[in-house]
């Protein structure tokens, strides 16, 4: 097999993975803060990319431009949801909340599925074909702008979080809850913006997925999966974790499908996944607990 | 005049009762003190009046207005602060990120500047450290960082929960110097539940004696502090 295509395959898929990495950050900011696990978190990926197919076939508007009202409106969805739904169940066992999430995931699912029905459906933008030359590699552009976006957006994210003075409260919500309550710091408003914010990364990446991948209803929990294997992987609670977890996804896959079969590339993610968890249990850039 | 007042408080975590008609008034510009054995109710009290706990009965007001039942961060912005036991601090967060935490109150607003110098002013410590990771200081100082932390926010009734507990003698007799310098200098009231009992009860105005949940003694800090039953239950004398 030629070198060139070797890399060029790899490229693409790291390229890819970058929007995976983005995709799980929104998981691991809300588990990082509220300690909620959002089952239906590639659920509501997928409730973004569909807003995107139906904007880009009503209006011609570009998912990489309508990823912005989608963001809002996802955040409103996530605040809403953690305000309405998820706090009264806050104080509960886990297991009832993951019964409330998947119940919640089972619905998004099936009400995606009586509207749009089980077709794949995608984006078809003029310049979806186009490549880029690098060198002897030709990268698909999408990916490419993608990538880019999504690193942008992390970074964003993390300044956010750094800088900004809500930024640095939801932090010291999850530091120390009870802190947080001493202070006077509005912590069920502030675990609501925190969902609103996992939401609205996830719905700029559905927004994205629509020029990578063909969507159905029922990628919802394959990708609600995807985002807890590479959050594992990279660390939970960690920003550049997620990042590095879906690169390293979305590298094995591309490899996978390369050389093996690309049906068989979800068994790769997962043995990465079984490594970590053997040799390094706290993800690859997690802090010990 | 009273600037806190608790009348008939009854508090429940779940069937287990923590506090029985409880009333307490603490005035203005005063040091309260509660002293009790553990479990007595002491910290679920402080808990109570920040809104952090729920009462199922029984009032609190705070300068004539009710405040039971709201939310701590409106009761934090009435003026009511906390330093709370175990020091509560944010452990990931640097000295100056856990100080902008406590300025972030609304009642807060446009004087952090001024009130940082000031803490500064009381712990210059805090101000060397101002860049570290507050959960790499020492137990004093993380202490300290409670109390400017809470002075961020522009109290005018500070309670101190078991502010020395864990503490080195050293860093105890500070504590105490600064509780009594923002008291006489500031003016603040001020409500201290100590396990240090004899020191708490010198220093306090007024003092309640809190035993399963209920108020078993009252009265001024030198009359509890020479009566028999509270120096052998309570200093071992």
């Amino acid at each position: 097999m030629p070198a060139d295509l070797i890399l060029t395959v790899a490229v693409q898929g790291i390229l890819t993975g970058l929007v995976y990495g983005l995709m799980a950050l929104g998981l691991s900011v809300i588990f990082g803060v509220v300690r909620v696990v959002n089952f239906a978190h590639g659920e509501m990926m997928t409730i973004a990319s569909y807003a995107a197919i139906v904007a880009f076939g009503a209006w011609n508007i570009d998912p990489l431009i309508s990823m912005i009202p989608i963001a809002v409106l996802l955040f409103a969805l996530g605040y809403a949801m953690q305000t309405v739904l998820i706090n009264p169940f806050i104080n509960r066992p886990e297991h009832s909340q993951f019964i409330l999430l998947a119940a919640v995931a089972i619905i998004m699912v099936n009400g995606l599925l009586i509207i749009f029905g089980p077709d794949a459906r995608n984006v078809l933008v003029d310049y979806a074909l186009d490549s880029i030359e690098v060198g002897p590699l030709l990268i698909d552009k999408v990916r490419v702008i993608t990538a880019v976006l999504a690193l942008v957006i992390t970074a964003g994210l993390f300044a956010f979080f750094k800088l900004s003075r809500t930024g640095k409260a939801i932090r010291a919500c999850a530091d120390n809850h009870l802190g947080a309550l001493v202070v006077g710091l509005n912590v069920k408003h502030l675990y609501a913006l925190t969902f609103g914010i996992g939401s609205a990364i996830v719905g700029a990446a559905g927004a994205m997925m629509t020029l990578l991948i063909d969507t159905t209803p029922n990628i919802g929990p394959v990708f609600t999966l995807q985002a807890f294997v590479i959050v594992i992987i990279g660390g939970l609670g960690s920003m550049p974790g997620a990042l590095l977890g879906g690169v390293l996804i979305g590298l094995s896959e591309a490899m996978s499908g390369l050389f093996f079969a690309p049906s068989a590339k979800t068994m790769f993610g997962v043995a990465i996944l079984i490594l970590v968890l053997l040799f390094r249990p706290q993800g690859l850039l997690g802090r010990k607990a | 005049m009273s600037s806190l007042s608790l009348k008939d408080l009854d508090v429940f975590y779940g069937d287990a009762q923590a506090l029985d008609g409880v009333s307490l008034e603490v005035p203005q510009g005063s040091i309260v003190a509660i002293v009790g054995a553990n479990g007595a109710g002491k910290s679920t009290l402080i808990r109570t009046i920040a809104g952090i706990e729920t009462p199922r009965r029984g009032q609190i007001s705070y300068k004539g207005a009710q405040i039971g039942g709201l939310p701590s961060y409106k009761v934090c912005n009435l003026g009511i602060g906390q330093v709370a036991e175990g020091r509560q601090i944010f452990p990931s967060l640097t000295v100056i990120e856990n100080l902008e935490m406590g300025a972030l109150l609304p009642r807060a607003r446009g004087k952090e500047k001024a009130t940082l110098d000031e803490v500064f002013g009381l712990f210059p410590r805090l101000a060397e450290r101002r860049d570290q990771l507050a959960g790499t200081m020492s137990g004093g100082e993380q202490q300290m960082l409670a109390i400017g932390r809470c002075l961020m926010g522009q109290p005018d009734l500070i309670m101190f929960d078991e502010p020395s507990l864990g503490l080195a003698p050293a860093v105890v007799q500070e504590v105490f110097r600064i509780i009594r310098l923002l008291h006489a200098q500031r003016g603040m009231t001020v409500i201290l539940v100590e396990q240090n009992v004899a020191v708490s009860l010198k220093l306090a105005d007024q003092a309640y004696v809190l035993e399963n949940g209920r108020i078993v003694m009252q009265g001024s800090g030198q009359d509890l502090l020479h009566d028999d039953r509270v120096r052998q239950a309570y200093m071992g004398l």
